[in-house]
């Protein structure tokens, strides 16, 4: 089971975290190792929080990531990193885009969103990368390529080999896709290189 | 040119549903993904079903089971579709099977309650071509009214029921059903939970077998289930179940994975998957068939090991069977009865140890994050005013189900497809006509084709004087917009007939039958009351397309907000549409998000909210 590597992937429905599991997956059977994903389909275009697990290695019986064991937590939201750290080992990486998207109860005023949430990460004995991927995604013209510049920011993190990762999001996007999600993986590769751990939050809400 | 001949093989005797390898992908790259596929369990069922030959598969949607028809729709041997409920099709795969095709009905475990009646009727009678009933349960309730454990139904029926653990056992546990079906005569139930049917790992595929048709089966009184032919057949099934039982102690589908005898655990399903993962060292007995259990392969195995323990999600099944055999077993001592299992519980359940934690309680009270209902989802209305007019509301299932909760609130019951209409009587029968007027079913389409027509036809019948909102939106949604007979597709893509309510209605005798356009608050308004206080039945019906499926280029342009009017009253922010926020001293539209629907507009009493015209709605 130490070879095992375990990803979780915290996201608002809708950001693209199905993709992201996929393209792991891709990479995995490529280094010919057992792979397991696990989602939870249902919720996901209503706003609600979507969690994939992805764990390749030897030999992967769970598809479910063991609660203390995953080895990172990719956060396509920063408040879903704060829900999904408890499933992060100690000394494990949380990879955070900085991102807010305000859940109802906080759009109604019910309730408010946390505002020293990358702090409350950096207090504890993990790694933590955050990175403003809306930003950039902006910048490449295409909001929908957060998941891959988080990809190519693990792929740099986890000294991937890049080419491997190359093909697996080819193999993952549509034909038409395929430019821009290279273009964001490689962006978010070179990011990830100089993390900003200090970032500030975006603003309230996005898409 | 290994690589090449074999992609080329690979191609040529396996039908690979996912996009085929564009040209710039290195080839053996893709090779392993073409041999060892990463599949969905779900995926793997309908792979499964097209290389046992199946001709015939039906279903209705319901998480977790609702992508395995998805799947199966892309295969041009099968001829499949969603049918209006679970109960026409299992009697759809009944007459097929008969008929000569192998058939497959898939629903998840509260949509085989639907079922019931047509599954343990065929119990007795048998089957000609294999029939194979796929039900997917869903410990934990991600998305489901109860977690009611299917296991149970195969008993209730005698029928076996197999369980796979992963996306390979899910392919091959289709084709083994298909040949128990066929080889004793029996309905299969292939036992499926959220975590085997939502989980992808790697399957090897192969080609599909050609299964010729059988001869319609024309045996006297088989299928016929009067008492004189259902007698006779009940022996039969008694016999086929002691059969099936000496099936079990030697089937492959069940395994002893010997290693420590200090420990052995019994388990099926994902449950084994946990048990691998924590408790490596441990001899393991995997039932790959829950129904019947192998009694004398179970007492050799307990035999061999110190102590025994029943590792099984949801009900003590296995461990009671165990217990009664005289074989002592610890199981829901120690592992829970409620939710779904996982690595973690099973480790506590197992005493191995604690995976040390971060210490996240600096953490522990963020804001939930609710399902919620689009912006510019036409129920929200509808809930709106019913709110407004204090209404009680019997609900149904479906996306509407969200206006039960904050801060819509404006749904009382929601119990099961189609209840809405009954309920709503049943009030009605309770406590006259006065309280009548004060209540409404609320429906959606899907929901109503499913089992609502019942209901109304009850209300007409028996003299209610109900009112009915049929919420229109031409898809079923929640499950991922999959066709219906008011969406004018097939599951297959093609075009199909659109039937229609409100001729339904007047055809059963509703005088009044309304049509509201769903995003007119004050034509809603007028239009309810008017209808909770005719003392006979009326049907309301709100057509519009799913925003989530409506044409996106066809856009309205976004409200906007004066601030200087806004008083932050926060009536407009009660209707819980996610592009409205209030967390300064006045709203905020997110322009990204709003789809311009201008339903805030008309609750807003300050003439805060506007809209640059013209709305394309």
């Amino acid at each position: 089971m130490d070879k095992t590597t375990n990803i979780l992937i915290a996201a608002v429905g809708g950001q693209g975290a199905l993709l992201a599991a996929r393209a792991f997956g891709s990479y995995a059977c490529e280094l010919d190792l057992k792979v397991k994903v696990s989602e939870i389909h249902g919720m996901s275009q209503r706003g609600g929080s979507v969690v994939t697990h992805v764990r390749f290695g030897a030999e992967v019986h769970s598809p479910v990531i063991e609660a203390g064991t995953a080895d990172v937590v990719m956060a396509f939201e920063l408040l879903e990193a704060a829900r999904y750290l408890p499933m992060l080992r100690i000394g494990g990486t949380l990879l955070v885009n900085t991102q807010q998207i305000a859940p109802l109860p906080v759009l109604s005023g019910a309730a408010s969103y946390p505002d020293d949430l990358l702090q409350q990460f950096e207090r504890l004995p993990i790694t933590v990368i955050a990175l403003d991927a809306l930003s950039e995604a902006e910048k490449l013209g295409n909001v929908k390529t957060v998941n891959t510049i988080l990809l190519g920011a693990y792929a740099r993190h986890s000294q991937g080999e890049v080419a491997a990762w190359h093909r697996a999001i080819a193999f993952s996007v549509r034909e038409q896709h395929r430019a821009i999600n290279l273009r964001a993986f490689d962006q978010g590769y070179v990011l990830a290189a100089s993390p900003s751990t200090h970032a500030v939050p975006t603003g309230e809400t996005g898409s | 040119m290994a690589g090449l001949a074999e992609a080329c093989l690979g191609l040529l005797t396996g039908r690979i549903l996912v996009r085929v390898a564009p040209p710039e992908v290195d080839l053996a790259f893709g090779r392993k993904i073409f041999m060892r596929k990463l599949m969905l369990g779900n995926e793997a069922i309908a792979r499964g079903a097209w290389q046992a030959g199946v001709r015939v598969a039906t279903a209705y949607p319901g998480t977790p089971s609702t992508e395995i028809t998805e799947f199966i729709a892309q295969y041009p041997e099968i001829n499949s579709e969603f049918s209006v409920n679970e109960k026409v099709a299992l009697e759809i795969g009944i007459g097929a099977c008969i008929a000569g095709a192998r058939s497959l009905v898939s629903m998840k475990h509260v949509g085989l309650n639907v079922a019931m009646d047509p599954l343990l009727s065929i119990a007795y009678p048998g089957v000609n071509a294999g029939l194979v009933v796929v039900v997917a349960d869903d410990p934990g309730q991600h998305s489901s009214q109860n977690e009611q454990d299917t296991r149970y139904f195969g008993i209730a029926g005698k029928l076996p029921v197999l369980e796979p653990a992963d996306s390979q056992e899910c392919l091959d546990f289709v084709n083994a059903a298909f040949e128990l079906s066929e080889r004793f005569d029996t309905v299969v139930i292939l036992r499926l939970t959220t975590r085997v049917a939502h989980s992808m790992s790697a399957v090897e595929t192969g080609p599909r077998r050609e299964v010729p048709l059988r001869p319609h089966d024309t045996r006297p009184g088989k299928y016929i289930v009067a008492p004189a032919f259902a007698k006779k057949r009940r022996v039969v099934a008694e016999q086929r179940l002691r059969d099936l039982e000496a099936e079990a102690e030697q089937i492959d589908l069940n395994r002893v994975e010997g290693r420590s005898k200090s420990l052995g655990i019994v388990t099926s399903g994902i449950a084994y998957q946990y048990v691998r993962e924590v408790a490596p060292d441990a001899s393991v007995f995997k039932l790959g068939m829950s129904y019947p259990l192998p009694e004398q392969r179970l007492r050799d195995f307990a035999k061999g090991c110190e102590r025994v323990m029943v590792v099984e999600e949801l009900e003590p099944i296995f461990e009671k069977q165990l217990l009664s055999w005289g074989i002592p077993v610890v199981g829901k001592q120690r592992v829970p009865i409620i939710g779904e299992l996982s690595p973690e519980i099973v480790r506590e359940a197992l005493d191995r140890g604690r995976t040390p934690r971060l210490d996240t309680s600096a953490l522990s009270d963020l804001p939930v994050r609710p399902p919620v209902l689009c912006p510019g989802c036409h129920h929200r209305g509808p809930f709106a005013v019913l709110r407004k007019l204090k209404l009680h509301v019997c609900g149904d299932i479906g996306c509407y189900t969200l206006a039960a909760f904050p801060p819509l609130s404006s749904m009382e019951t929601a119990i099961c497809m189609g209840a809405s209409i009954g309920m709503a009587f049943g009030y009605e029968k309770a406590r006259g006509a006065a309280f009548a007027k004060k209540t409404v079913a609320v429906i959606g389409d899907s929901t109503f084709w499913h089992s609502g027509i019942t209901g109304l036809v009850d209300v007409i019948y028996n003299r209610g004087i109900s009112t009915v909102i049929i919420l229109d939106n031409e898809t079923t949604a929640m499950t991922g917009h999959q066709d219906n007979p008011s969406t004018g597709k097939s599951v297959t893509g093609k075009p199909a007939p659109v039937l229609d309510f409100v001729a339904l209605a007047k055809a059963l005798g509703v005088n009044s039958v309304r049509e509201v356009d769903a995003y007119d608050m004050n034509a809603l308004e007028q239009v309810i009351r008017e209808e909770v206080a005719r003392e006979e039945p009326s049907v309301i019906v709100t057509r519009r397309a799913c925003v989530l499926k409506r044409d996106a280029s066809v856009k309205s342009p976004p409200v906007i907000v004066d601030e200087d009017n806004c008083e932050a009253c926060k009536i407009c922010v009660r209707l819980g549409c996610p592009a409205l926020s209030l967390t300064t001293s006045a709203v905020q539209i997110d322009p990204g998000l709003c789809t311009g629907c201008g339903l805030c507009i008309s609750t807003c009493p300050f003439d805060a909210l506007t809209q640059p015209s013209p709305r394309a709605l």
